[in-house]
């Protein structure tokens, strides 16, 4: 085949066929335990994501059920503890790091027109350890050993005076299982992304999701290490009597502040960045028309990249700072409000110059914007220590970061999943259904915690697990509960809405949007091998650039490869090997769970639990082609 | 389907690279940082409690420096064999590169048993107090690297005599080759922080 050539049905045919045999995995229970598709990986952790984003929501609504009204006895002091703990460490930790990565998983192989993931089998490890970390917490929270410390759990109250027993330790084993998850698939898309693009998307072409997930790998890579430090640090202060944080010793809470912000405060960037990559996407596609200030939008997610690092001491503002430190990161709370102004602006404008098409997505985004401002406003508030100091840990910061995290990620987010469902599934959600979902949704949330503002004001502090009547507290608190019964009708129309359009959805077709980026080259679902052949990229807008796709031949269709590029320009340099199906990923992962939750009762099981850990490891690389011998055997 | 255009052809490119052109480097790389980011917010720990910990070390004799400075020397004479071992896949050399793996495992078991009695002249315990805790984490978190880029010499020795080499495995000992460096250097700051910290600070 010459370069030049159109392509006839009959070669096509005969590629697929090939493709299928060299992409080929197992079926039935094999299949599922020793998957590296991308695809595969990534549609369970996003189910597995969403599993804990509901149990974390029910948590939600039992803690609303019991402060609709004052003096309440449905929930004791020490379960409300483990409520607010479980919820917090959840949607943090199991829920919104996680689903974001997932849904890069899915989609960065499918932009970059590659056939599969960097690191298929990393990429594997990486969602069992998720999964096992999960579930231990959880099963760890049904046995009543869940975390009562709060999502952040400071020290002196997480420590061994004031949390006896194994609660805490095993949140701080959770936060390594699924830290270790979190890296793994940062590398995997840091590598990807500058590594295994399409050959022409120099890095100027890049559609701005892959700059924000290139962002927020590296955020991942310099931020998570941090609470790392912080657990290992905390558990072994619990369980071999290190001194760390103990003052009594010399030791200093304030260590743990430190250094469990300077992850804790750009794991809300980490959260944020991709969901403004996907804002990015579905606001071109619904527009018709390509994002205005292409170049500043790009170095704004970069300038949020670095200023998270620069705000983590504004949660510190109550723990009494020199003034120097309290001016300081005034200063940098508030800049970081100009690159994320800088991209609401551009969204706004691309709007209004192209010809918006208001389909549930859209709406989602609008949603987004509306409430993610609200949240960036009473940030800005919260950035001033006159006010920080007067509604620290009240009501009134509740109220700011669920408009930030849900108004800034999961909006986003829902707006994501009715975007890209038709290239995951095949079939397109019910839009009436998504129309009810989005106003549900958007009212609900506003009604439950548009008043946290007010209580906070007021002076009810967060982490009560009661009031006094009398207080002024009743009807706010009603209120918010009231929001967030609808909040769970919404939630269910969702449910709803993906499982019957998952059977009877309107089949989708390659791209139902008339979208530009790569991913609406292929199938919805795409076949296991993605693309027949490898795209081509001329332009930012590749889908727009003409009625023909320029593409590559020759990648993977006699074995498993995928194309290496330079870095910049993007130009063909290497056909990589592609790992194929394997368990041992798995059994990696179940090694390392026994190491995890072994040193949670002793010490030396990260010793011997790094043994079968490096067996499988072993497993994990041994080469699959005839040795020395064989080859001498062969040619003698 | 959208319609398709070929416009080039990829058979011909090469299976592997070396460095930056690797997918592995990058891959490590990335391990790189996320080890390097612990090292540095470790350090950053350990200047926290200083300021906390007066006098530094509060009442205790500094690490004894004999083994620290054998330690010292040895890991940064590794390098020659190192580099050595780097030349000789990068030139797609069999033996040479199976000799040099099996003189980079030697280093490294050295280095593990000469770590050893740093551990035993470190005077001071873990749970002594917070300089004990800071100084036995920042040697746990290098001697882990040292034992995990022994195992993986070890394994990628084992396994050079066992299979031939292919391009991509060449690649790979240039890339263990990188983070050995990387061992190496992170030395340095962790060697003066345990041993010089106690003394200057």
């Amino acid at each position: 085949m010459t370069a030049g050539q159109d392509l006839e049905p009959l070669e096509d045919e005969a590629l697929r066929e090939r493709l299928e045999r060299v992409w080929a995995h197992p079926t039935g229970w094999r299949g599922v335990l020793t998957a590296v598709d991308h695809k595969v990986i990534a549609r369970r952790y996003i189910a597995t994501a969403f599993v804990f984003f509901f149990l974390a929501g029910v948590l939600a609504l039992l803690m609303r059920a019991q402060l609709a009204r004052p003096e309440s006895h449905l929930i004791g002091p020490d379960r409300y503890n483990q409520l607010f703990s479980m919820h917090g460490t959840t949607m943090m930790f199991l829920f919104a790091v996680p689903v974001m990565e997932a849904i890069a998983v899915y989609l960065v192989p499918l932009m970059c027109g590659a056939r599969n993931i960097c690191f298929p089998r990393l990429n594997a490890y990486g969602y069992w350890v998720y999964l096992f970390g999960g579930i231990m917490i959880w099963i760890a929270f049904a046995m009543n050993v869940g975390p009562e410390t709060g999502w952040f759990s400071y020290v002196p109250l997480a420590g061994p005076e004031f949390s006896p027993g194994k609660r805490t330790d095993f949140w701080a084993q959770m936060v390594t299982f699924t830290e270790v998850a979190a890296l793994a698939v940062a590398v995997q898309l840091v590598a990807q992304i500058l590594k295994q693009r399409a050959p022409g998307m120099t890095l100027s072409r890049m559609p701005l999701f892959l700059w924000s997930m290139l962002v927020t790998a590296f955020m991942v890579i310099f931020a998570m290490p941090a609470v790392m430090v912080a657990t290992t640090f905390l558990i072994t202060d619990r369980l071999v009597g290190t001194q760390f944080y103990n003052p009594a010793e010399g030791g200093d809470p304030l260590l743990w502040q430190h250094l469990f912000w300077f992850f804790g405060h750009p794991e809300v960037y980490i959260i944020f960045i991709p969901a403004l990559g996907m804002v990015s996407q579905i606001v071109a596609a619904f527009s018709r028309r390509t994002i205005l200030a292409y170049p500043a939008m790009v170095l704004a997610l970069l300038a949020n990249g670095f200023l998270a690092f620069g705000l983590w001491v504004h949660h510190m503002f109550a723990t009494g700072l020199p003034r120097l430190g309290d001016s300081f990161y005034t200063s940098a709370s508030m800049m970081i409000a100009i690159p994320s102004g800088l991209q609401i602006f551009a969204w706004i404008a691309t709007i209004w110059d192209g010809k918006p098409r208001f389909k549930t997505p859209l709406l989602f985004v609008i949603g987004f914007i509306v409430i993610f401002v609200l949240g960036g406003l009473t940030g800005v508030m919260l950035a001033s220590v006159p006010l920080d100091l007067q509604v620290h840990d009240t009501y009134f910061v509740v109220a700011h970061f669920h408009y930030v995290l849900i108004g800034g990620a999961v909006f986003p987010l829902f707006g994501a999943i009715y975007y890209w469902f038709p290239k995951i599934t095949g079939r397109l959600l019910d839009e009436r259904a998504g129309v009810w979902n989005f106003w549900t949704f958007f009212v609900g949330f506003n009604v439950a915690f548009f008043p946290m503002h007010i209580l906070g004001l007021l002076g009810m502090p967060r982490r009560v697990y009661t009031y006094k009547a009398g207080l002024g507290w009743e009807v706010w608190n009603l209120i918010s509960s009231l929001g967030a019964v609808l909040i769970a009708v919404s939630m269910l129309i969702f449910i709803i809405n993906v499982l019957v359009s998952l059977r009877r959805g309107k089949v989708a077709g390659d791209n139902p949007w008339e979208a530009s980026s790569l991913e609406w080259a292929t199938s919805s679902p795409p076949p296991i091998y993605n693309f027949l052949r490898i795209p081509v990229v001329t332009g930012r807008e590749p889908l727009w650039e003409g009625d023909k796709l320029p593409v590559m031949s020759g990648l993977g269709e006699t074995e498993r490869e995928s194309l290496c590029v330079s870095i910049v320009e993007a130009e063909p340099d290497i056909r990589q090997k592609s790992a194929p199906p394997t368990v041992w990923p798995l059994l990696a992962a179940i090694a390392t769970t026994v190491l995890f939750i072994g040193s949670i009762f002793h010490e030396w099981a990260v010793v011997w639990g790094a043994i079968p850990v490096a067996i499988t490891l072993c497993g994990w690389f041994w080469p699959g082609r005839p040795t020395r011998k064989a080859l001498k055997e062969r040619s003698a | 389907m959208i319609r398709q255009r070929i416009v080039g052809d990829l058979s011909h490119l090469p299976d592997h690279a070396f460095g930056p052109r690797s997918l592995m480097w990058w891959g490590i790389l990335g391990f790189m940082l996320i080890e390097g980011a612990g090292f540095l917010l470790a350090g950053g720990a350990y200047f926290f409690l200083v300021g906390h910990v007066q006098p530094w070390p509060p009442g205790q004799t500094p690490p004894t420096l004999t083994w620290g400075i054998v330690f010292t020397v040895v890991i940064l004479l590794s390098e020659i064999p190192n580099a050595w071992t780097n030349n000789q896949a990068r030139h797609y050399r069999d033996w040479p590169t199976r000799i040099g793996l099996i003189l980079m495992s030697l280093a490294g078991a050295i280095l593990l048993a000469i770590r050893f009695l740093e551990f035993q002249a470190l005077n001071t315990r873990w749970d002594a107090d917070p300089y004990g805790s800071i100084i036995w984490a920042l040697m746990i978190l290098h001697t882990v690297h040292v034992v995990t880029d022994l195992g993986d010499t070890l394994y990628i020795t084992i396994v050079s005599f066992i299979w031939p080499f292919d391009g991509g495995e060449y690649s790979g000992v240039v890339d263990n080759c990188v983070y050995w460096r990387f061992v190496i250097l992170t030395w340095l700051p962790i060697g003066a922080l345990v041993y010089l910290g106690p003394r200057l600070l």
